[in-house]
């Protein structure tokens, strides 16, 4: 280790309970009775679905095609039949389903043509888009799409750091895929060093791995690659987060709202240069991937596991113990529990951790906070979560977004050693639900109130155009006597009056392109008289409504 | 069903405040050591008085008896108002200090975490104010006779035989005394009042809070900026005078271990609910106390400056935290990377 580290502030070091299962090597999990492959990939991303039920798949066809930047493609992850596409639980919170293509396996698991991308000839353009069209997402939980974070920065990309600090507890599906597949993922690594033309890879292992640190070690030096390097970090929660590892390998920190490329650097878990790999050498897009089954199981370990196999049908594997009350996707810091067994494992599913009353026990009575400051010491974003506490309790939002609100990254270490037991992160999470609802809320009576403006202004015009018919109708009267008189004597012209003339046959033609329909026989022939006092009440219609304009504005 | 995350650090309120009570006990043995046992009673007595007063105020606001009753909050006030009164003072004294310290400074505000004041410090300013003379009789160093000591509390009081002035109250009277003035060098190491540094006896005391008080620091229930910032301004501002004038102002090291500076240090400023949170509040906080207890020990009408330097410093921790808010990740000034 001779790189320095930088130390990130905060931190708990809560008991890593790794043991359990990182012993067993990686298991295959079998094929399921059905897959669940949810079309929405994140908040921002919706892939758009191009296969209809009944029709039979291969193992990596493409089911759903990307629809804008942040998203990717979605694929069969095994042979079969589309059965459905249809709302299906997906893991989030809310626990609400989201459109899913339902798959049926034969059994066969039998590939598409898997042909190997030639990188090395291919622009980065070609390769970034070949990776969002094997559908490869970060694979360490937030599922962000990699052809976009390997996408060219303001000043390149310096450095590319590879995650494999796994820093949550019971979690270690990156442990054994690095100890068991360290060629892989270096081999993806080099593919994106070749695509962003960093000049440094750092791999990042907890010290707690150190079977894990001397595979990649072994794989690093028999590469003879000097640009790539192993570094053990301190043994600390949220070691692994992208900002605090980011911070101990290269002492940059990136602020809330900036991404690694404003700073020339990119972070990428282990597994996900893995998929680059397998995606780029054998043709393979993202259908499966690893992940550890623990905490309240009798057999806990790694499997890898078909993308959108439900969880139902994987605890057998690990043999979940009687008093199970629930289940995590995730590791107990950030993990998301789970509504339904029948939500489906994504991309970014690293874990399934059975919990039980022993394992979670239930929170003690929430105390007043006594600022006695522990939260501050341990948050990792350098927050005053008591003072954020404070203003989210009162739905002083604005105070709670001065105080860095949004600089939160809910890795829960302030709940996790507040003495008084607040969960301080269900109220971050609800402040910023808040001000998010209170922004849409917004944004809607934008849109609104410019609706309603439009409305004002097409029924002042409709209410014109009536008055310019009825104007049109009475005229028509007037207009026999007129034209009788007009038989007898025809009043010279002169130049003013030709000018007048013309200006009103220019308000007539607009008149007559609106009301010839209507009234045919009527417009063609008024007097010149009656054509003035048209114009006329139309100049004065046209003031009225600019005058109306900055008033309706002033209104608002 | 709760959200992430699911597993929490042993930690409660009740361990936070039952480590400041045992960081307390070595400076009560050493205290029962000097002036005997009647600081004992004094503490059985505020601690008796805090939990019923407590008891009575949640029993009427409705709030939940075995939870806020067992969370030892009340009980950390009780034993500083017992070890910051004076340990022969009788028995009402302490008794309505301590519940007007629960029932006004601590319940009315709404109970834990919410008042603006320290409580034992408010109980020793109104009772100074009220009771000046019965909150100077301090027990004379020596004088253990635990009969004579429960007569004071509970009886009618003869003193004379048993108390004895306060270092501090000793320098005052020197000081006050013009043609005394000179003698105040002469005053440390082995006179009978001012004992070695800080005053016999309670130099000894001083020393166990600050092992105490040190272990606090260990078990990370305070940090070290309040302490540290304390006792460097208040040994700075005392250096610097004593330096100007050796006969006016007394030597830094006898604040340090005099009166309430030690016990201010680590377990009063340090009160977390009135206090300042912020690294540089902190210090700003406690630089502040110091300064106005150390002016206050000079030129005030009180002896010890440290329960009116503490409240007039709660008055401005809001607006000091607020203005020393320190950055956030990722957000600090390119050239002041403190790291």
């Amino acid at each position: 280790m001779i790189s320095m580290l930088f130390n990130f502030k905060g931190g708990v070091k809560p008991a890593s309970h790794k043991d359990e299962s990182a012993q067993a090597p990686i298991r295959v999990a079998p094929l399921p009775s059905h897959l669940v492959v949810p079309l929405r990939q994140s908040a921002r991303a919706v892939a758009r679905c191009v296969v209809e039920p009944g029709r039979v798949v291969l193992k990596g066809d493409v089911i759903a095609v990307p629809e804008g930047p942040m998203c990717t493609a979605v694929h069969a992850p095994s042979s079969g039949t589309v059965r459905a596409i249809a709302p299906q639980p997906i893991p989030h919170p809310s626990g609400l389903p989201a459109p899913s293509i339902v798959i049926e396996p034969d059994g066969e698991d039998r590939w598409v043509e898997r042909k190997r991308f030639d990188y090395r000839t291919s622009t980065a353009q070609q390769t970034r888009d070949y990776l969002r069209d094997c559908g490869i997402v970060g694979l360490g939980g937030a599922g962000f799409p990699s052809h976009i974070k390997l996408g060219p920065g303001e000043a390149g990309i310096e450095t590319l750091i590879l995650n494999g600090a796994e820093c949550e507890p019971w979690i270690t599906c990156d442990d054994r895929l690095m100890r068991e597949r360290a060629d892989g993922i270096l081999a993806g690594a080099d593919i994106m060093r070749h695509v962003t033309g960093a000049r440094r890879v750092l791999i990042g292992i907890e010290d707690n791995k150190p079977q894990a640190i001397e595979a990649m070690q072994t794989a690093v030096q028999s590469l003879g690659n000097s640009v790539m390097q192993v570094i053990a970090v301190p043994t600390r929660y949220p070691a692994g987060g992208e900002k605090q590892l980011i911070r101990t390998l290269t002492g940059i920190e990136i602020p809330y709202g900036k991404l690694g490329t404003h700073f020339g650097v990119q972070c990428f878990n282990v597994g996900s240069a893995y998929a680059v790999f397998r995606a780029v050498e054998h043709g393979e897009p993202l259908v499966s991937r690893v992940l550890t089954l623990s905490g309240n199981m009798a057999k806990p370990g790694n499997f890898e596991v078909l993308i959108g196999t439900p969880i139902r049908e994987l605890l057998p594997l690990a043999g979940p113990h009687a008093d199970t009350d629930r289940y995590l996707m995730g590791g107990p810091m950030m993990g998301v529990a789970l509504q339904t067994l029948d939500t489906p494992v994504i991309k970014g599913t690293n874990c399934i951790l059975a919990g039980s009353p022993a394992l979670f026990p239930p929170p003690p009575p929430e105390m007043p906070c006594i600022r006695c400051g522990a939260c501050a010491l341990a948050c990792p974003a350098e927050l005053q979560p008591f003072e954020l506490y404070w203003f989210s309790r009162a739905k002083i939002f604005g105070k709670a977004q001065e105080y860095s609100l949004f600089d939160c990254i809910e890795c829960g270490c302030c709940s996790y050693v507040c003495p008084s037991r607040i969960p301080l992160v269900d109220y971050f999470r609800f402040a910023k639900g808040e001000i998010w609802a209170r922004e849409r809320e917004k944004t809607a009576a934008d849109i609104a109130r410019e609706r309603y403006e439009q409305r004002l202004a097409r029924e002042e015009r409709e209410k014109a155009e009536k008055a310019a018919k009825l104007a049109a109708k009475t005229a028509a009267g007037r207009e026999k006597a007129a034209a009788a008189l007009a038989e007898v004597a025809k009043p010279a012209t002169t130049p003013e009056e030709d000018a007048k003339k013309a200006l009103i046959a220019a308000a007539l033609e607009r008149a007559k392109a609106q009301k010839e329909q209507a009234h045919p026989e009527n417009t063609g022939n008024l007097s010149p008289e009656q054509q003035a006092e048209v114009a006329a009440i139309e100049e004065r219609r046209a003031e009225i409504r600019e005058m109306a304009k900055p008033h309706l504005r002033q209104d608002d | 069903m709760n959200n992430s995350p699911y597993i929490l650090k042993p930690a409660s309120v009740r361990s936070v405040m039952l480590r400041v009570l045992c960081a307390l006990l070595p400076g009560i043995a050493i205290y029962v050591w000097f002036f005997g046992a009647a600081i004992l009673l004094q503490i059985a007595l505020t601690s008796i008085t805090a939990l019923a007063a407590e008891a009575l105020i949640l029993g009427l606001r409705g709030k939940p008896l075995k939870q806020f009753l067992t969370d030892g909050s009340a009980l950390v006030t009780a034993w500083l108002i017992a070890l910051t009164f004076p340990s022969i003072a009788p028995w009402w004294l302490t008794v309505l200090g301590t519940i007007l310290a629960i029932v006004v400074a601590k319940q009315l505000y709404g109970g834990l975490g919410q008042n603006p004041f320290n409580p034992a410090m408010v109980a020793f300013a109104l009772m100074i104010v009220a009771y000046p003379s019965l909150m100077s009789q301090w027990p004379a160093a020596g004088s253990t006779d635990f009969a004579a000591q429960w007569q004071a509390i509970f009886g009618a009081r003869q003193l004379d035989a048993i108390t004895m002035a306060t270092p501090l109250d000793a320098l005052r009277t020197v000081l006050r005394d013009p043609e005394q003035r000179a003698v105040i060098a002469g005053l440390l190491g082995g006179n009978a009042t001012f004992g070695n540094i800080g005053g016999r006896g309670w130099e000894w005391v001083a020393a166990g809070y600050l092992a105490g008080g040190l272990w606090l620091i260990q078990q990370r229930v305070i940090t070290w900026h309040m302490p540290a910032a304390f006792l460097a301004t208040l040994f700075a501002i005392a250096g610097v005078f004593s330096l100007i004038d050796a006969t006016q102002f007394a030597p830094p090291l006898f604040h340090l271990l005099t009166g309430g500076a030690m016990l201010g240090a680590f377990f009063i400023i340090t009160d977390p609910v009135s206090g300042t949170t912020t690294p540089r509040g902190k210090l700003i906080f406690a630089a502040g106390v110091a300064t106005l207890t150390w002016i206050i020990r000079n030129f005030g009408a009180y002896p010890d400056g440290i329960a009116f330097a503490v409240l007039l410093m709660n008055i401005a921790a809001p607006l000091i935290d607020r203005y020393t808010q320190p950055a956030v990740f990722g957000r600090r000034k390119a050239d002041g990377d403190p790291q």
